[in-house]
């Protein structure tokens, strides 16, 4: 490989610098038809699973076609999206914060010819490139974070347990039979750098083994009066210990029962990793909400405290998650999201009804917002 | 023939959904071939590399990635994150494997030309994986080693017109829904205000000066797209002050079943004609509606904008014309100290250029965060530790009902001492000249 300049001089950093310009603007972007009538939109309708229309004042429409995508995204897949925008849509083309991509027509008589398009490209090995849907009330795109890919704390992969989700629900992407809209999330640990916390069905790495403490390194390799900072729970003290070798070490110790693995001593210091086989595994929230419409939003609730890593699909936790689905599609009434819903009928139904076990774990025992969680009245419905 | 044999990865290429390995072989597969003839300047088998350590994590169950190092670009303190492959000998083709967010355009809409353009750049200098996009908003562009990170960024500051985005204890690159542009529910420019924000604030996003990370994300209604309420440190959300406008011959049109309602988000069941009595007036959150002899009222003080009705009679029901925002803060994910939504500190604000109202809120809450935030304490723990009163004291924001869900119901008031006459310094010989001991 002989090194490529791109005119950057490695001895002049600054010589022909250009810093702090921020995005390109946004309408640099528009389709024309968007660019026209920003502002004047009247009304929207989902004309079938993952195809909107969007009607201005002027009279122009907007067609969208909405595909699901791995957020994980080569250039080739992405350069290919070009090319169907390059041939359907005058190149233009748009993603949204869910991981989808959008494709926008001027007219209705362009949209059969890019469905059709976008249907037939698969990868080799079968699954499709473009799949349209994600619409209305059913379930649209999983957002999720990096995972076994390319992080330092998951506690189980991203890309594979939304691959292998998605798969299992992917009818309801593709289909409206929803009471409403359902919306799934992936974050594969504590951090939740996808923020799936008020998510209808959230799915979490979860690590159940304090940090290993590596005491050679940790006093070269940490801060340690950061990690101990770092701790919400104060399990870390400060300690010396003697190697074997008989050099005295300044370490820390964990105190293992006021640790609940949130792995935030590890994002400060790397000498103390939680990673470990049988302890990481999946959490399984529900019920959250992020929309202001008719509830407030909401939290997601914790309701599979853990379920283990099955590579490669995790058949454990995607079985669960089909039976919360199919049975909030059968029991909500209309526009009910699945935290309203299981508000409705009581928590303690939603556990019989998704046969799911109660365990001491859903029980709230962190600082004092546990308190406001648990029951404060006679009234609450039997169970079997 | 693949360099690593992955025989729990290719489980994951059957299925209807887009598989991420099929699409990670079909890169691999590009790069092996190279019919451009490019001089990559990352290793030809980057991808050959990941698909390789992915698997040893789903045999292991655990990652193999260690801690980030210190790389980035000079003169700024994120946009890049280190990450380097804890096995490097078997995996060399990943072993430096660094991402770098570039900040996307507001509302994600893309020409396929800069696109392209972005892509060739990666294909040169980086392993040809993105994602589009990260969870704060960027275009994240996955794998390259240190000597291409000033390469990268020369090329996208002189030949793309675009720069990186935040990572560390920065303003994250904000974010926004697509707004006016193509919905007719935003009360505002997300675009526009995400955009100018992102350009005032460079300073803020590019050198790390904050206690943690500080999210701003722009929904132009309370559907809340972007998740606003529930991820960002603020949060701005389009709402309005007046009627909602009523099309009476449309609604009508809604009861006679000619449009069809939650425009047409439920029409893969049978759910019975549409009911307006049963789907929108006893669905009220506030019970503010009423539908009578062909007739929808709405009492607009008793409203609360949960857009339940506009959302289900989108041609009929339109949000009022007095628009601004509610400006929310203090949203976060668990760590450290719990996940948080947002809490309401202006209930409404007009959106006016210059920005400077907004502005001016926006540097009081950094003030007051840079000045006693502890080191990672987001914003909204900082409220939560020192109380709510301080923090509307330290934006000059007066106490509003609107700002609490109900008033507390302890006694346990911390009076000040102006607050109370003749202060708290007092003589207790004076008082015992009254009480006896």
């Amino acid at each position: 490989m002989a090194f490529i300049s791109s005119g950057y001089n490695p001895d002049k950093p600054m010589e022909n610098r250009i810093t702090d310009i921020g995005p390109k603007k946004y309408d640099n972007f528009y389709p024309p038809v968007i660019a026209k009538n920003k502002g004047k939109w009247q009304y929207h309708e989902i004309l079938e699973p993952g195809v909107l229309v969007h009607v201005s004042e002027t009279g122009d429409k907007v067609f969208t076609v909405r595909v699901g995508a791995a957020r994980l995204m080569s250039i080739s897949l992405i350069r290919e999206a070009c090319e169907i925008a390059d041939k359907h849509c005058d190149g233009y083309l748009r993603f949204t914060t869910r991981n989808n991509i959008e494709f926008m027509v001027d007219s209705k008589d362009k949209v059969a010819p890019l469905k059709k398009d976008l249907a037939g490209r698969k990868f080799a090995a079968g699954s499709f490139k473009f799949p349209v849907g994600g619409t209305g009330a059913g379930i649209t795109n999983c957002v999720h974070t990096q995972g076994w890919i390319h992080c330092h704390t998951p506690a189980t992969d991203a890309s594979g347990t939304v691959k292998a989700t998605m798969d299992v629900l992917f009818d309801d992407f593709q289909s409206m039979r929803l009471p409403a809209k359902l919306r799934v999330s992936m974050a594969c640990c504590l951090n939740m750098c996808g923020a799936v916390h008020c998510s209808d069905i959230a799915i979490l790495g979860y690590h159940r083994k304090p940090p290993l403490l590596d005491h050679e390194y940790l006093d070269k390799m940490c801060e340690i009066p950061l990690a101990i900072s770092a701790c919400p729970t104060a399990a870390i003290k400060p300690t010396k210990m003697e190697l074997p070798d008989g050099t005295m070490v300044n370490t820390v110790s964990v105190k293992a029962e006021k640790c609940m693995f949130c792995g935030n001593c590890y994002t400060m210091c790397p000498s103390m990793p939680l990673a470990d086989t049988e302890g990481d595994g999946i959490v399984l929230m529900a019920g959250g909400k992020i929309s202001n419409r008719i509830s407030k939003p909401k939290f997601s609730k914790i309701v599979v405290a853990f379920i283990p890593n099955e590579m490669p699909r995790w058949p454990t936790m995607t079985k669960t998650i089909k039976k919360m689905v199919d049975v909030y599609a059968k029991d909500a009434n209309k526009y009910e999201r699945l935290g309203d819903w299981a508000e409705r009928i009581g928590w303690e139904k939603f556990f019989e009804k998704c046969e799911l076990e109660f365990t001491h774990h859903l029980i709230d025992d962190f600082r004092d917002a546990a308190y406001l969680t648990w029951r404060h009245t006679t009234q609450f419905k039997f169970t079997g | 023939m693949a360099k690593h044999k992955t025989p729990l990865l290719d489980q994951l290429e059957s299925g209807p959904w887009p598989s991420f390995v099929s699409d990670l072989k079909q890169e691999a597969e590009s790069r092996a071939k190279n019919e451009k003839g490019l001089d990559y300047q990352v290793p030809v088998d980057v991808c050959e590399d990941l698909l390789g350590v992915l698997e040893l994590s789903y045999k292991h169950g655990r990652t193999h990635w260690k801690h980030g190092g210190i790389v980035g670009v000079f003169g700024y303190g994120g946009g890049v994150i280190g990450r380097y492959c804890d096995q490097p000998q078997m995996f060399p083709g990943v072993a430096h494997f660094h991402t770098m967010r570039v900040n996307q355009p507001s509302g994600k809409y893309y020409t396929t030309k800069f696109l392209n353009d972005l892509m060739n750049i990666w294909e040169l200098r980086g392993s040809g994986l993105t994602n589009m996009h990260g969870s704060t908003g960027d275009i994240v562009l996955i794998g390259t080693t240190t000597p291409q990170l000033e390469e990268i960024f020369f090329e996208l500051t002189h030949n793309m017109g675009t720069d990186l985005g935040g990572s560390g204890g920065n303003l994250r690159t904000p974010s926004d829904c697509l707004g006016m542009s193509r919905c007719e529910y935003a009360c505002y420019d997300t675009q526009e205000l995400c955009h100018h924000m992102t350009l005032q604030y460079q300073d803020e996003l590019h050198r790390p000066a904050f206690p943690y990370k500080f999210k701003f994300k722009f929904d132009g209604c309370p559907n809340c797209c972007v998740a606003s309420i529930a991820r960002s440190d603020l949060a701005f959300i389009g709402t309005w002050r007046d009627d909602i406008r009523i099309d009476q011959k449309a609604v009508k049109a809604y009861v006679g079943g000619e449009f069809p309602p939650n425009a047409g988000a439920h029409a893969g069941r049978d759910w019975g004609a549409f009911d307006i009595q049963k789907e929108v007036i006893k669905l009220c959150p506030t019970g503010c509606m009423r539908y009578e002899d062909g007739k929808l009222e709405i009492n607009t003080p008793d409203c609360t904008r949960c857009m339940h009705c506009i959302n289900v009679m989108p041609r009929a029901l339109r949000v009022g014309l007095d628009k601004g925002i509610s400006i929310l803060c203090g949203a976060k994910a668990p760590i450290v100290e719990g996940a948080q939504i947002a809490t309401l500190l202006v209930p409404f604000m007009k959106v006016e250029e210059p920005y400077d109202e907004i502005k001016e809120l926006i540097e009081k809450v950094w003030d007051y965060w840079m000045e006693e935030g502890k080191n990672r304490e987001r914003v909204g723990e900082l409220i939560k530790r020192n109380g709510m009163q301080k923090m509307l004291e330290k934006c000059g924001l007066k106490p509003l009902p609107q700002h609490v869900q109900e008033p507390r119901s302890n006694p346990y008031v911390f009076w000040k001492e102006e607050e109370v006459p003749g202060g708290f310094t007092r003589d207790i010989n004076e008082f015992r000249k009254h009480h006896s001991r």
